[in-house]
């Protein structure tokens, strides 16, 4: 087993949450990102699909979903950068039994809003929406989107049946967007009680009806940084952006070398603004030409423009995963990207230039990004099992509490209001 | 009657460090023994069986030398002094 390593970040620092094929790696710089300290792995060997980082109500929790593919899927959490964690005795986030479903992936962890301190949410695989309201202790399948009427007709896509994406409305606590792949995108406007398919507009070449209700492979969706009604896909085959919050999408592939590709980010700024990595086809899937190219638009998708200043424009064959891009919530702006040849690469300029933070590692699926402390706090709070290292977490409650709770009365999707 | 039950070094943890543990049981299948494992420790159940309460799929049980997949699964057979071991398949990469 390698060795690991731990960083000590102070407050105001930035943090790279890595997730890779063989475990989760944490780097910190400071406001400058030119050095970057690695921490890790941790969750040694294990597949790490999902992270994320807490900083509400006086944390600094780190958490990371550990797949291991012969013990399951837990989450873990952090209060010390991943020098001790959490291993909970009984896994908190499971289905209901009597669902038939078990799960197999955690691919999206989702920090709630800031006033619901408490508040998260999972995607998991199978498709389905977890969420959690005492600070993830304990979870509950949202039930609306577990029960959807539409689930028995959709179907699994190469990366499995997965719900990966997750938007709450930054104002509108009764609304959030997720994604599913190969489902498309579905919106609640009633606190998660139901959920209505949204994608009006996006194609599926892989079906015989190709502009059908639900059944598109949404890739990754992010939102405008100033319009919150104003949203930007990627898809498989297809690159959309709506302005009327997932009602209906235009499509924006306007001079992109490939409208194939995974992820897509929204700067967290400058109204207008995203980036994507466009890749060549679903059956090759690498950087067209050999160029790594990162592509932004500034007019919300009429024009983009390749950046690629530091990045390899000679035999870059990569391919860059859905979450595996990220930006930080700095001026100007970071902006990273890991490939599934394990090169970690960021700009610290609003991707005017770019740099290898880090070569050598598993293949990436993961990248997020946090600052420390963000949230005002000291990090004092005890993470929901505080034993250091794979110590036992306080078991979680029974199901009909956890049932209770996903019943919640409108107060499903975000306690909600 | 008592069984013993043979564990990896991973899951040992949640055991209180035992690879070997034996277990007095009324069982007469490994579902029922599994279940008086849990009982006992109970840390070990969502790491060997997923929420339907199958053997995950890259674990495998065997009655002496016999995998339960290829015998009658969770309703094979237990007897006393039958030794049980959990593995982890070889698979992966």
């Amino acid at each position: 087993m390698p060795a690991v390593q731990h960083v000590s970040p102070k407050s105001g620092d930035v943090l790279l949450l890595v997730g890779t094929m063989k475990g989760a790696f944490v780097l910190r710089s400071d406001k400058a990102r030119k050095k970057w300290s690695v921490g890790g792995p941790y969750s040694v060997g294990s597949p790490v699909y999902a992270m994320a980082f807490d900083t509400r109500d006086g944390r600094n929790r780190l958490w990371w979903a550990q797949q291991s593919f012969r013990w399951g899927t837990i989450l873990r959490s952090s209060d010390d950068f991943g020098r001790t964690s959490t291993e909970p005795e009984a896994y908190s986030v499971k289905f209901p039994e009597d669902s038939g479903l078990a799960l197999k992936n955690i691919w999206q962890i989702c920090i709630g809003p800031q006033d619901e301190p408490e508040t998260m949410y999972c995607g998991v695989e199978p498709a389905a929406l977890f969420q959690s309201h005492d600070g993830g202790k304990n979870w509950s399948a949202v039930e609306g989107m577990l029960k959807h009427p539409h689930r028995p007709k959709w179907v699994p896509g190469g990366g499995g049946m997965c719900l990966h994406t997750i938007i709450p409305h930054p104002t509108n606590k009764q609304s959030m967007i997720i994604a599913i792949s190969t489902a498309g995108c579905y919106r609640t406007d009633d606190g998660g009680a139901t959920w209505q398919a949204r994608n009006r507009g996006v194609r599926a070449d892989f079906l015989p009806e190709k502009n059908p209700e639900f059944g598109q492979c949404v890739h990754k969706v992010s939102r405008d940084a100033a319009n919150p009604e104003r949203l930007y896909l990627q898809n498989h085959w297809g690159l959309y952006r709506s302005d009327d919050g997932g009602d209906t999408w235009q499509d924006i592939a306007n001079g992109v070398p490939s409208d194939f590709g995974f992820p897509i980010v929204a700067h967290p700024h400058q109204k207008d603004t995203a980036y994507i990595i466009p890749v060549e086809s679903d059956e090759y899937r690498c950087t067209p030409e050999g160029k790594l190219r990162v592509y932004q638009t500034k007019n919300a998708g009429k024009k983009w423009e390749a950046l690629t200043r530091g990045l390899p424009q000679k035999n870059a064959l990569e391919t860059i995963l859905r979450d595996a891009m990220a930006t930080d919530t700095l001026r100007p702006a970071g902006i990273y990207f890991g490939t599934r040849s394990g090169k970690l690469y960021g700009s610290n300029n609003d991707g005017k230039s770019w740099s290898v933070i880090m070569d050598g590692l598993p293949p990436i699926a993961c990248v997020k990004t946090a600052i420390v402390g963000e949230g005002g706090g000291k990090g004092s709070r005890k993470s929901p099992s505080s034993k250091k290292h794979k110590a036992a977490a306080p078991r979680a409650k029974s199901r009909a509490v956890a049932a209770k709770k996903a019943s919640g009365k409108k107060r499903a999707v975000a306690r909600a209001r | 009657m008592p069984v013993t039950v043979r564990i990896p070094s991973y899951l040992a943890e949640f055991a209180k460090g035992q690879t070997a543990l034996v277990l007095e049981t009324g069982a007469r299948n490994v579902r029922g023994l599994l279940a008086d494992l849990w009982k006992e420790y109970p840390a070990l159940r969502d790491r060997v069986v997923d929420e339907q309460s199958e053997v995950r799929q890259h674990i495998n049980i065997f009655v002496g030398e016999d995998a339960i997949r290829h015998a009658s699964g969770l309703d094979t057979p237990v007897s006393a002094n039958d030794e049980i071991m959990i593995v982890p398949a070889v698979s992966g990469g």
